[in-house]
């Protein structure tokens, strides 16, 4: 292998060798922290706390689990409760944001009317509002209306957060369904429901799947809102604000502690794997779009 | 047209009850507001009225005598904004804002980028593996992942500092890495574990969105560069930058108002409410208008503040959306 060819070709190695390399190290510098979150949590505390730490546990162990399940650990009660209540916050908002902004992206994207262009720019503006600085007035209205320690609230609260985004992503889908189809229903004596429910509503599947990813993370991950609600209820509390009232505590319980952001972490990280492909083409394209 | 399809099935709506009420939503032309009532409700109460009712309370005086009606609420004219701007910390807190900013965001916008452009050039297997990487990085919850960094940064038993009291101290400096806080020495060691941690959960989402665009580019722009012999440099600012141009722009804007707003992760990681020399905008507000004694007033003046800050990013990226043809 002498010449041109072979020299071209070690190139071609020597690029392929780096390219790949990078590859590696970037992904094992991003899995890293995971892997530490993951591995202390099976580890017993003396190797917590050992000398000389190692990346996988020796020993590995159930029990900060156990003490995360038992509620021992946080002494607020057991990891199931908080996550039941996250569940349901999170699917409830689910719903209920689809559902709302798909009668509003139908509006938005198969009629003319006067403030249309008003109502998309002001959706623009308003997904920008920051939370911080409405978290105040949400605080006395909600306490007004009796809704402050309790799950509900946070779901309206959440729905609505999530509406200018869902609103703007399924407004580009519903755009691609063929008018055609609902035409030709129409023709055929549908109704406005029956067109909605059979022909629009199985085509815009897709984008209703991205926009629940979008809601999910939304209402999964929300902190602030959270926090300030509820307060000492801590039976009402949603796993972020369970894992932050455990980590506040002080104590370094990091056994029980990563325990809990582990189990509260691993359902997003299937979530994200089961959908990848549409978080990928729905989100990125809801935020770029919108 | 689709719009008469769906008049024409709002007529064909069948039911004594149903047929005026249908006939009267196809008369004025209802049919859209009706499917946009629902969620304009929710946006305005959730969203718009508060704004409203925090800028009322930036021109009062409201604090915890006034919610419980022990004093009653008067105009106080600007003294809210007087007093936010004659205060040292609101200052040191928009610096720390926009410090952090200005380092977070390009940092962010380069690592996202690079791992985008690695991704496109990568076999199919290894970018599946890295992408998962990413994936699984940007799915962690903020509040996952910064109870993690601060066990990662911890003084007693975190691995960071484990590693670089191991280090030679020509590299690391003479510093007591062993037992060094980062979280209560200060912004600078505070905000350097939040600019890791900031960028290791948002860099997924450049790389993809960019990796996302680069398939839009056709692949024989990139090799007939190559080929004619250009550096992978000029190459991307040539050709990738110029057709990826409208992407950028949101995503700059995105990071930078993303960036602005951050708050879990400074919440958990400077241990608020201590530490005050390290509260960036949002927990100087947060302090403000919940800490004791709470002044809803100089909340709602901030909160107002930093609506205005950002309103002038989303200005720009309003204007970059509609320039996209995003009304269309």
């Amino acid at each position: 292998m002498n010449g041109a060819p072979g020299r071209a070709a070690s190139v071609k190695r020597l690029k392929s060798i780096s390219l790949n390399g990078s590859g590696v190290l970037v992904a094992l510098v991003t899995l890293f922290p995971i892997a530490w979150m993951v591995s202390t949590a099976f580890k017993p505390s003396q190797e917590i706390y050992s000398i000389t730490p190692h990346l996988t546990p020796s020993h590995p162990t159930l029990g900060n689990f156990a003490q995360v399940i038992s509620g021992q650990a946080s002494g607020i009660g057991s990891v199931w409760l908080f996550f039941r209540n996250s569940l349901s916050v999170t699917l409830a908002t689910v719903l209920l944001a689809s559902l709302i902004s798909l009668l509003a992206s139908v509006a938005v994207a198969r009629f003319k009317f006067r403030f249309r262009a008003s109502v998309l720019i002001m959706l623009l503006i308003v997904q920008m509002i920051p939370g911080q600085a409405l978290i105040i007035a949400l605080f006395f209205n909600f306490d007004r209306i009796g809704l402050l320690q309790n799950l509900l609230g946070l779901i309206l609260v959440y729905a609505a957060q999530a509406l200018p985004v869902t609103i703007w992503m399924l407004r580009n889908f519903v755009a691609t369904v063929p008018k055609e189809l609902e035409e030709a229903a129409a023709i055929d004596g549908a109704s406005a429901p029956a067109i909605f429910w059979r022909i629009l509503f199985p085509l815009v599947m897709p984008g209703l799947v991205a926009t629940s990813i979008f809601a999910f993370i939304t209402a999964y991950n929300e902190f602030i809102v959270a926090l300030t609600f509820l307060g000492q209820a801590h039976s009402d509390y949603t796993l972020p604000i369970y894992v932050t009232y455990f980590f506040g505590r002080g104590g370094a319980q990091w056994g029980p502690i990563m325990a809990a952001s582990t189990m509260y972490t691993i359902p997003v990280m299937i979530f994200f794997l089961i959908v990848r492909r549409r978080l990928v083409g729905g989100l990125v394209a809801g935020a770029l779009k919108g | 047209m689709a719009e008469y399809a769906w008049r024409r099935g709002l007529a064909q709506r069948r039911g004594p009850q149903a047929a005026p009420l249908t006939a009267f939503v196809r008369r004025h032309r209802l049919a859209p507001y009706l499917l946009l009532a629902p969620a304009l409700a929710g946006i305005a109460v959730v969203l718009l009225w508060p704004l409203v009712q925090v800028t009322v309370y930036s021109f009062q005086n409201y604090g915890l005598p006034q919610v419980t009606g022990a004093q009653p609420t008067t105009w106080v004219g600007l003294s809210n904004f007087t007093a936010t701007f004659a205060d040292p910390e609101f200052w040191l807190s928009l610096r720390i804002t926009v410090l952090f900013a200005a380092v977070v965001v390009p940092l962010t916008l380069a690592i996202g980028t690079l791992v985008g452009l690695l991704l496109n050039r990568l076999g199919k297997k290894m970018a599946a593996f890295v992408s998962t990487a990413a994936l699984l990085a940007w799915a962690t919850p903020p509040v996952s992942a910064s109870v993690l960094f601060y066990w990662l940064f911890n003084p007693d038993g975190g691995l960071v500092d484990w590693t670089l009291s191991k280090m030679p101290h020509w590299l690391v400096g003479n510093t007591d890495w062993a037992g060094f806080n980062w979280t209560t020495s200060g912004a600078l060691p505070a905000y350097t574990v939040l600019t890791v941690l900031v960028i290791w959960q948002s860099f997924p989402f450049i790389a993809v969105s960019v990796l996302a665009g680069l398939k839009t580019v056709p692949d024989e722009l990139h090799e007939a560069a190559r080929v004619d012999g250009a550096s992978p440099w000029r190459v991307f600012w040539k050709i990738t930058y110029p057709l990826l141009k409208p992407i950028f722009l949101v995503l700059l804007l995105l990071s930078v108002i993303w960036d602005f707003n951050v708050f879990t992760q400074t919440y958990i990681l400077t241990g608020f409410p201590g530490n005050r020399d390290e509260f960036n905008l949002s927990l100087y507000i947060y302090d403000k208008a919940f800490q004791f004694p709470p002044s809803y007033s100089l909340g709602g003046a901030l909160a107002l503040i930093f609506t205005l800050i950002l309103l002038v990013v989303t200005v720009g990226y309003v204007r970059a959306s509609v320039r996209q043809g995003a009304l269309t």
